[in-house]
């Protein structure tokens, strides 16, 4: 366990220095998810180790957002004077983007491979 | 009386409190959301920091305080980013057959979080700093304020929207699927990643391993493309 959390770490730091190094706009986390994503591609599966500790991670992910969410207390009065604007353009863009992005990939994944609809559905 | 002054001095300046707060506000929080048969309502995420928000307040602690024991849980938000690298690999075939629907879907799903969210705020009269810091709302937080910095932004401000959004997509986006028939998890997972970065991708995993490795590549790619595409639509267009 304690060798797949180090692994994971390293992934990060490597892709973190990577960042700073490349300037690319993708955070060092991202990148360290490719670094290990390729590690998977060329080992052809994923170990008992790696797989346990990511499955602790990622089941309790939203966990991880509550200490930035606390954060929103230093921005209440940038909130506040334009409330109206900012509330109305994220409840409507963010839905506006949900529905945007999935109606596309049903359709572009319906129209390029018309015998694979039959595994839809849940 | 004064001892348990002295005992309050003493743990609010340790990083403990803050840190048992945190996850205590979220297994409340989380059981509140199992009590309501998991109604989207009652987020988890939007509970605990609501909690959190007013016991700083009641108790005027400065969120520099409270973070010094919560950066533990924060922390751990790199390696669980990384680890998503573990789902996309469960998911490999699926993505592998569907490469360009992929790319099609973030990139229309990131031109709309973009240009929706800067007409709504513009139509309806708001600040020019808000313009310049809503563009990335969808986008993870690291990069969200990178862009708003080139724009002209405030970062910070860009910080609060890019949380609130998140929390939005995770408990409004399940339902507007629903409405809209879209039952492929495939699609379900990109929409979430896009619009609602890392709180959507936490939402989408609850729900299917597959919904949350394409969510993942959804907030990683999307980063990518509106870090690229925001900056570059904003100068020709201004």
């Amino acid at each position: 366990m304690v060798a797949w959390l180090a692994i994971l770490a390293a992934c990060q730091l490597a892709g973190e220095i990577f960042a700073q190094v490349t300037h690319l706009p993708v955070p060092g986390p991202v990148w360290g998810m490719t670094l290990l994503f390729g590690y998977l591609v060329v080992n052809g599966r994923v170990p008992d180790g790696l797989g346990k500790v990511a499955n602790a991670l990622l089941s309790n992910l939203s966990l991880l957002f509550v200490p930035a969410g606390a954060g929103i207390i230093l921005h209440f009065k940038l909130l506040a004077a334009d409330w109206l604007p900012l509330s109305a353009a994220l409840v409507i863009s963010t839905l506006l983007t949900i529905g945007v992005t999935a109606s596309a990939m049903t359709f572009l994944s319906r129209k390029s491979r018309p015998s694979i609809s039959g595994e839809q559905g849940e | 009386m004064n001892n348990l002054r002295d005992v309050w001095v003493y743990l609010s300046e340790n990083p403990l409190l803050h840190l048992t707060m945190t996850l205590a506000a979220y297994l409340f929080g989380h059981a509140v959301y199992r009590w309501r048969g998991f109604n989207p309502l009652f987020n988890p995420v939007l509970f605990a920091v609501t909690l959190i928000v007013i016991i700083l307040l009641v108790t005027k602690t400065s969120y520099q305080t409270y973070f010094q024991g919560a950066q533990f849980v924060h922390f751990l938000l790199g390696p669980a980013t990384v680890a998503l690298a573990v789902p996309l690999y469960n998911q490999i075939e699926r993505v592998r057959r569907s490469v360009v629907p992929i790319l099609l879907s973030i990139l229309a799903g990131s031109l709309t979080a973009s240009i929706s969210a800067i007409g709504i705020v513009w139509a309806l009269g708001g600040s020019r700093e808000s313009l310049l810091s809503i563009g990335p709302k969808s986008v993870t937080t690291p990069v969200a304020m990178g862009i708003a910095q080139e724009l002209g932004g405030l970062p910070s401000l860009t910080a609060a929207l890019v949380i609130l959004t998140g929390i939005a997509g995770a408990m409004l986006g399940p339902a507007l699927m629903n409405r809209l028939g879209i039952k492929d998890w495939a699609a379900r997972g990109l929409a979430m990643g896009v619009a609602s970065h890392g709180i959507g991708t936490a939402r989408a995993l609850q729900v299917n391993e597959a919904a949350g490795a394409f969510s993942g590549l959804a907030m990683g790619l999307n980063a990518l493309a509106t870090a690229i595409l925001l900056p570059a639509l904003w100068h020709a267009f201004r």
